[in-house]
């Protein structure tokens, strides 16, 4: 930390990739010549930013409380807004998979983005930018900015770069999280008049009155809930998956909905405990409704990419259901969900790009026998299905597990509704699977199929070890967890008692005196 | 009845007004023709300029009378450029009938 | 001793990760070296697991070896670990020296598929899953190996990836396990939420605690204990295909047969069994869930045999009396008779194995045929498969001096001592699927072995005898199908408090057993005796169907048709699961994405889009694009805003502007000068004249 010190390191991790769209931007362009230079810049680019990160990382003490690394510079000096920096261990693990995934999706858009590469490129770097300034501000203003900034390079890669409705998906995913933000904007107005600061620590610390709680709770609810996507807010998901080029799904699905839940985690429960409490219930009932629904839906879908977007809907209601519990387990659940759907709904995402790439459908029954002649491939979605489903010893467990054991203290029932979800992702997992990878070779078109290329096989090799580690060692996510998660239950822990009758059925269960 | 044959200021004033009504029905009525449109925004501002004049006399003061110059400076420079437009305008489209001019149409 | 139990553990790991990563992933080793690795290795781990079998079992001592913390979050503590005491250590024998045989015998059986590098990969990590769960002293460790185990089931019965009805089937296992392991998950969100640990001593210790903590509701309470022993009880019947969740295993066989001796007969679908008796100790306190387990068990054992009898498909009999077998050993447990529970695991895992892959061999005899009826006579052109099938069905009837006469008999015996309705539930059901066991294990052999060759020329001509590598696992299983028995009774009941101290409690059983010393002869008659004499009847019954008078199976079929084809169907417990639970579960699947996404939640949004569309449309209409128009409603426009802005600036009503104008207009008020200028009256005015 030392040597560090001063040196703006956040600053520098979140507009490297900017700096690195403009260099990219300068490049010019002759068709078919320099077409490998650029790749090769924002590659190494985003390689750098992620090479950053894990310095970052490697400096990061995670017994320290407070927020670290932290930039406090004039900004709007008048106005008293502040540019501030500074991530505790909930952001770090958030701008880890943000730094890690963008070089796997530059990778992963080597060959299949066609048509103007450097203007994806570009799009790509800048939304990095976009994404990881969110992660790290400490200003609800700037957050907003960052957050809302997303959109732009998100609607463009859906617009230009998707498919047949792109237009149609990519306005109505601009337009349903616009409409969510613009309630968020209004909150952040009125904090900021009624305050007299926009800075995330200072109104974390800020009394407000209940029912002024409830509203701005709210509001901030009503932009997170959307941009997770919860139930009965989901359906620009299925429809944005499906028209994005694969590397949107992936950024879309592994980075982008995760700032939701980091917005509950950041905001909501900080802010507004109240509130919160309040509105746990619900919140958890929408959650488990949503998981069995997006499961149930899952069921039925005959576009690939459609079901792991409906089973993305339905691994997100384990994240709201962990952080609305206020346990200690819940919340670590739930972060450790965000992050293993993170690698492995984009992992997902590749494997149905790389299939569509070879066959050119996402139509499930187009599929089927192709592990004869893709065995590699299909040992690496395999293994990601299983992440899906959530079986020990994979990322995927390790997340649903926290949550259930968190929300079992809370209400035994809701763990059920939840178990009931576990079960159906089982079912249309597998089925997927069985359907387009085992079953007899009668498509003769499928006999020229390649197995992965070494680009391909290492991508998905990355997504595949990131799983089985997160799985094997969640340790090495769980120590820097613990004191920022300690900070939001601080309040929490108080009001324990008073609250939970709220949640439980009524003397549902007496428990012994064991401190929750 | 004396007072019915003197000529005052109401009377000017009428008369302006009715030309002033007269201008806007040219305009709103007209379906034929641009130029009868730009006549009809002459007569407004012939309906104008009276008024100024009739208040002018009746205030005993030549600003209105100076403004009525301007006015109709102003006036005929207005015509000579909307019958500009309006040639233009005949080469480009081969017709100045008011109803063929409907491209803002919604 | 901990190098041992090291080994034992991850020797097959360490054999599946080679023979997967190099024979398969890969592929630089040859198929010959990926077999030879995996089998070494997994006979390393049998040698290893027999020298802790000495050390632990017989010496009496418990190893109890950390390996790393998974999850360490301050309140929850997830730590990995070796345990190993008398149950683990003998479920360890069983899983390792199976396990190795069958290794030894599938270089044989499946030496000509192409996936033989995969299928050993796949069979060692099985092993290596089965044995982690083994040796698992917490649960969450346990349900790793427990999950872990399902996916390999999974990946084995679906080997052959080219047949739909092989994925279908590893489909269905995997996910009927995954119903029961939700029962699973919530026991240990429960464990959590009460006891706060994992670890099994820990929640033994809270074993008041778990009694005396209570769920009430509904008008009435039930102990944490025994919610948690149900919960357990629920998972265990999923991977032990009890009755409910035994749809999977028969569907099961479509995998290679010996993956149907491995995992499920020998090893993975006792895991259920093994489950219980680790949890032994709080099942003690639960009566009500042990209830559940004899009556589970007890009707298992009743319904798979009555199955067995009437299937055609040599694998499908053979599972189905797996899944009798299980019950047994499901309803001794619920008896608390642990150690015979145990015993008759360890004796069936001999016997079933050696049944299986002798019925493997049978088929590899007959060209891949596995129809009963399309095979016949092959005794003499098969010798010694039909000697050791013969030893595998006689220890499975319970014929006196083979393994399963001694297990068979002490569940009987702790059934019949057990006082109880349930007990004597058990024991009528046990002595009636004994009748069955014997029926169908003769129908078997008498079908595939004796009578005439019903299978066309040219198999008959090619039928012969397995190559030594598959015959000599099955020679090693019959040895311990014939003396198991013997070895196992002085070791596992005679000496039960000595062997098994260290695992459970086993005083019930003590009383039980006891009790049957003092019974009468009359009644020593109906345990001893009986099971033989029922045994026999049906092996006779068998002879005289199958052999004798062979026309009587037909006319008893016409004549009982119904009754047929409800056996025949499984008790129609499939067709049930299609209506009760896909069906609804694909129809709410559509509905909610057709009415609830599409034309719901979407409709809705639309609904919303398109007001405004329309709603714009026709306002769209007011341009007309006629300038006459705009003129026109500038002009009254501007006329509104002066006449507004005129009322504004002279404190002026519309009511007095009017006023005035009907003044003026009938001549009572003359305009002048200052009128024309200055509003015509003052409010104040109007307040005066009002007054």
């Amino acid at each position: 930390m030392d040597i560090f010190d001063g040196f703006p390191l956040l600053s520098l991790l979140i507009f490297l990739p900017f700096f690195g769209a403009v260099f990219v931007f300068l490049i010019p362009q002759t068709p078919g010549k320099t077409e490998k230079n650029i790749k090769n810049t924002a590659l190494f680019i985003a390689g750098c930013t992620f090479m950053f990160s894990l310095l970052i990382w490697g400096q990061f003490d995670p017994s320290l409380g407070s927020y670290q690394f932290v930039e406090n510079k004039e900004w709007l000096p008048g106005l008293n807004i502040r540019y501030s920096l500074g991530i505790d261990g909930i952001s770090l693990f958030f701008v880890l998979l943000t730094t890690s995934l963008i070089p796997l999706c530059i990778l992963g858009s080597w060959e299949s983005i066609k048509h103007q590469q450097k203007e994806f490129l570009i799009f790509l770097l800048v939304l990095e930018t976009f994404i990881l300034g969110a992660f790290c501000v400490l200003d609800l203003l700037l957050f907003y900015i960052f957050f809302e900034g997303t959109l732009i390079p998100m609607f463009l890669i859906i617009g230009i770069w998707g498919g047949e409705r792109r237009i149609y998906a990519a306005f109505k995913f601009f337009f349903y999280t616009l409409t969510g933000s613009i309630f968020m904007f209004i909150a952040i107005l009125f904090l900021y008049f009624k305050t007299g600061t926009t800075s995330i620590p200072d109104l974390a610390l800020y009394p407000f009155e209940s029912s002024l709680q409830v509203w701005l709770w709210l509001a901030f609810f009503a932009s997170f809930a959307i941009k997770l996507p919860m139930f009965p807010f989901h359906t620009w998901l299925p429809e944005a998956h499906v028209e994005a080029p694969t590397v949107g799904s992936m950024i879309l699905a592994g980075i982008l909905l995760k700032m939701g839940g980091y917005g509950f985690l950041r905001i909501s429960l900080p802010f507004f405990p109240e509130a919160s409490y309040r509105f746990a219930p619900y919140v958890c009932g929408l959650s488990i409704i949503g998981i069995v629904y997006a499961s149930l839906v899952a069921l039925v879908q005959r576009d690939i990419k459609k079901l792991i977007a409906y089973s993305s809907i339905a691994h997100m209601g384990f994240v709201t259901l962990g952080i609305f519990t206020f346990q200690r387990e819940g919340l670590n659940g739930s972060i450790l969900q965000m992050l293993s759907h993170g690698v492995l709904s984009s992992g997902l995402f590749l494997c149905v790009g790389i299939l569509y790439e070879r066959v050119h459908s996402r139509d499930i029954e187009a599929y089927g026998g192709i592990v004869s002649f893709m065995p590699l491939f299909s040992v690496f979605f395999m293994s990601l299905i299983l992440g899906a489903i959530g079986l020990p010893g994979t990322a995927g467990f390790v997340g649903e597990f926290l949550v259930i054991l968190g929300t079992f203290q809370v209400s035994p029932l809701m763990v059920v509704g939840a178990g009931f979800g576990i079960i159906l992702s089982a079912v249309y997992m597998l089925g997927l699977y069985r359907k387009v990878v085992f079953g007899p070779v009668e498509k003769i078109r499928f006999q020229k199929l390649k197995d992965l290329s070494m680009r391909e096989g290492s991508l998905l090799f990355f997504f595949v070890g990131c799983m089985f580690w997160m799985g094997l060692y969640p340790n090495s996510f769980i120590g820097a967890l613990h004191q920022p998660i300690s900070k939001i239950l601080e309040y929490y822990g108080r009001q324990q008692d008073a609250l939970v009758p709220i949640f439980k059925m009524k003397n549902s269960i007496v428990f012994n005196e064991r401190e929750l | 009845m004396n007072q019915l044959l003197t000529i005052g200021l109401s009377h000017y004033l009428c008369v302006g007004g009715l030309l002033f009504i007269i201008g806007i029905m040219g305009i709103c009525l007209n379906r034929t023709n641009v130029i009868l449109m730009l006549m009809a925004v002459e007569v407004i501002l012939l309906a104008v300029s009276l008024n100024f004049i009739a208040f002018s006399a009746f205030l005993f003061d030549l600003m209105g009378q100076v403004f009525v110059f301007f006015v109709l400076t102003v006036g005929a420079a207005e015509t000579a450029i909307g019958l500009a437009i309006l040639v233009a305008f005949f080469r480009n489209q081969g017709t100045v009938s008011v109803q063929d001019m409907e491209k803002l149409k919604g | 001793m901990t190098f041992y139990a090291v080994m034992a553990t991850f020797s097959p790991l360490l054999g599946g990760c080679i023979a997967g990563l190099f024979g398969c992933l890969w592929p630089i080793m040859s198929m010959r070296l990926c077999q030879i690795i995996t089998t070494g290795f997994v006979f390393l781990s049998a040698l290893c697991a027999f020298f802790l079998f000495k050390k632990v079992g017989l010496d009496h001592t418990v190893i109890v070896l950390p390996l790393f913390s998974w999850i360490d979050m301050g309140s929850l503590q997830v730590v990995f670990s070796l345990s190993i005491d008398t149950l683990a250590v003998v479920m360890m024998g069983i899983v390792t020296f199976i396990s190795a045989l069958v290794h030894l015998y599938s270089i044989g059986y499946m030496a000509r598929d192409p996936g033989i590098s995969r299928f050993m990969t796949y069979l060692s990590l099985f092993t290596f899953f089965m044995l982690f769960l083994v040796v698992s002293s917490n649960l969450v460790q346990l349900f790793l190996g427990w999950e872990g185990v399902g996916l390999l089931s999974y990946l084995l019965i679906g080997f052959w990836y080219a047949k739909p009805e092989a994925n279908l089937a590893a489909q269905k296992a995997f996910i009927m396990n995954r119903v029961a392991d939700l029962a699973f998950i919530v026991a240990l969100g429960l464990i959590y939420a009460v006891v706060g640990s994992f670890e099994l001593p820990v929640i033994i210790d809270n074993f008041s605690l778990l009694k005396s903590t209570v769920f009430s509701g509904f008008g009435g309470s039930v102990s944490v204990l025994e919610v948690f022993c149900l919960l357990l009880c629920i998972a265990a019947m999923g991977k032990s295909a009890q009755i409910g969740f035994h749809t999977w295993l028969a569907d099961a066989m479509e995998g290679p047969t010996p993956v149907s001796a491995l995992i499920h007969a020998a090893t993975m679908v006792t895991a259920g069994v093994f489950l219980i008796l680790r949890c032994s100790a709080l099942f003690e306190g639960a009566p009500f869930a042990r209830s559940v387990l004899i009556l589970i068990g007890a009707l298992t054992a009743f319904f798979g045999s009555m199955v067995a009898m009437t299937q055609n498909d040599i694998k499908r009999v053979i599972a189905y009396s797996t899944c009798s077998q299980v019950g047994y050993m499901f309803f001794s447990a619920g008896l608390l008779g642990y150690a015979g529970s145990m015993f008759h695991l360890c004796t069936h895992a001999f016997f079933k194995a050696l049944l299986f892959l002798g019925a493997g061999s049978v088929i590899h005899a007959f060209s891949n045929e596995q129809n009963l009826w399309k095979m016949g006579g092959a005794a003499k052109l098969i010798p010694v498969t039909y000697a050791l099938m013969w030893v595998g069905s006689l220890a499975l009837m319970g014929i006196p001096f083979f393994s399963g006469y001694y297990s068979k008999e002490t569940i009987l015996e702790i059934a019949w001592g057990s006082s109880g309705v349930l007990g004597s539930l058990a024991f009528w059901a046990g002595l009636l699927s004994v009748l069955f066991t014997a029926f169908y294990s003769g129908r078997l052999l008498f079908l595939v072995f004796h009578g005439k060759a019903r299978a066309d020329e040219r198999v008959m001509a090619h039928l012969h005898e397995s190559p030594p590598v598959m015959i000599v696992p099955l020679l090693i299983l019959s040895l311990g199908a014939i003396l198991g028995g013997y070895v196992g009774y002085g070791l596992f009941i005679e000496n039960k408090h000595l062997f098994w101290g260290n695992s459970f409690n086993t005083h019930f059983e003590e009383v039980i057993l006891s009790s049957l010393h003092f019974l009468n002869e009359k009644n020593a008659f109906i345990v001893h005796v009986f099971p033989q004499i029922m045994a026999l009847i049906g092996l006779f019954l068998a002879f005289v169907f199958y052999i004798w008078k062979t026309t009587i199976p037909g006319k008893l079929k016409k004549q009982f048709y119904e009754l047929y084809l409800f056996i025949y169907n499984k008790w129609f417990f499939d067709e049930l699961y299609e209506v009760f639970f896909v069906k609804p579960l694909w129809s709410c699947g559509n509905f909610f994405w057709k009415q609830g996404d599409r034309h719901g939640i979407d409709g809705g949004l639309n609904g919303v889009a398109k007001a405004i569309y329309w709603f714009s449309e026709s306002v769209k209409k007011l341009q007309t694009g006629f300038i006459p128009h705009y003129t026109f409603v500038m002009v009254i426009g501007l006329m509104m805003a002066s006449t507004w802005g005129l009322l504004q600036f002279s404190n002026l009503s519309f009511k007095d502007v009017f006023e005035s104008s009907k003044a003026y207009f009938q001549g009572s008020c003359v305009l002048d000068k200052q009128d024309a200028v200055k509003p015509c009256f003052q409010k104040e005015d109007i307040d005066d004249r009002n007054r």
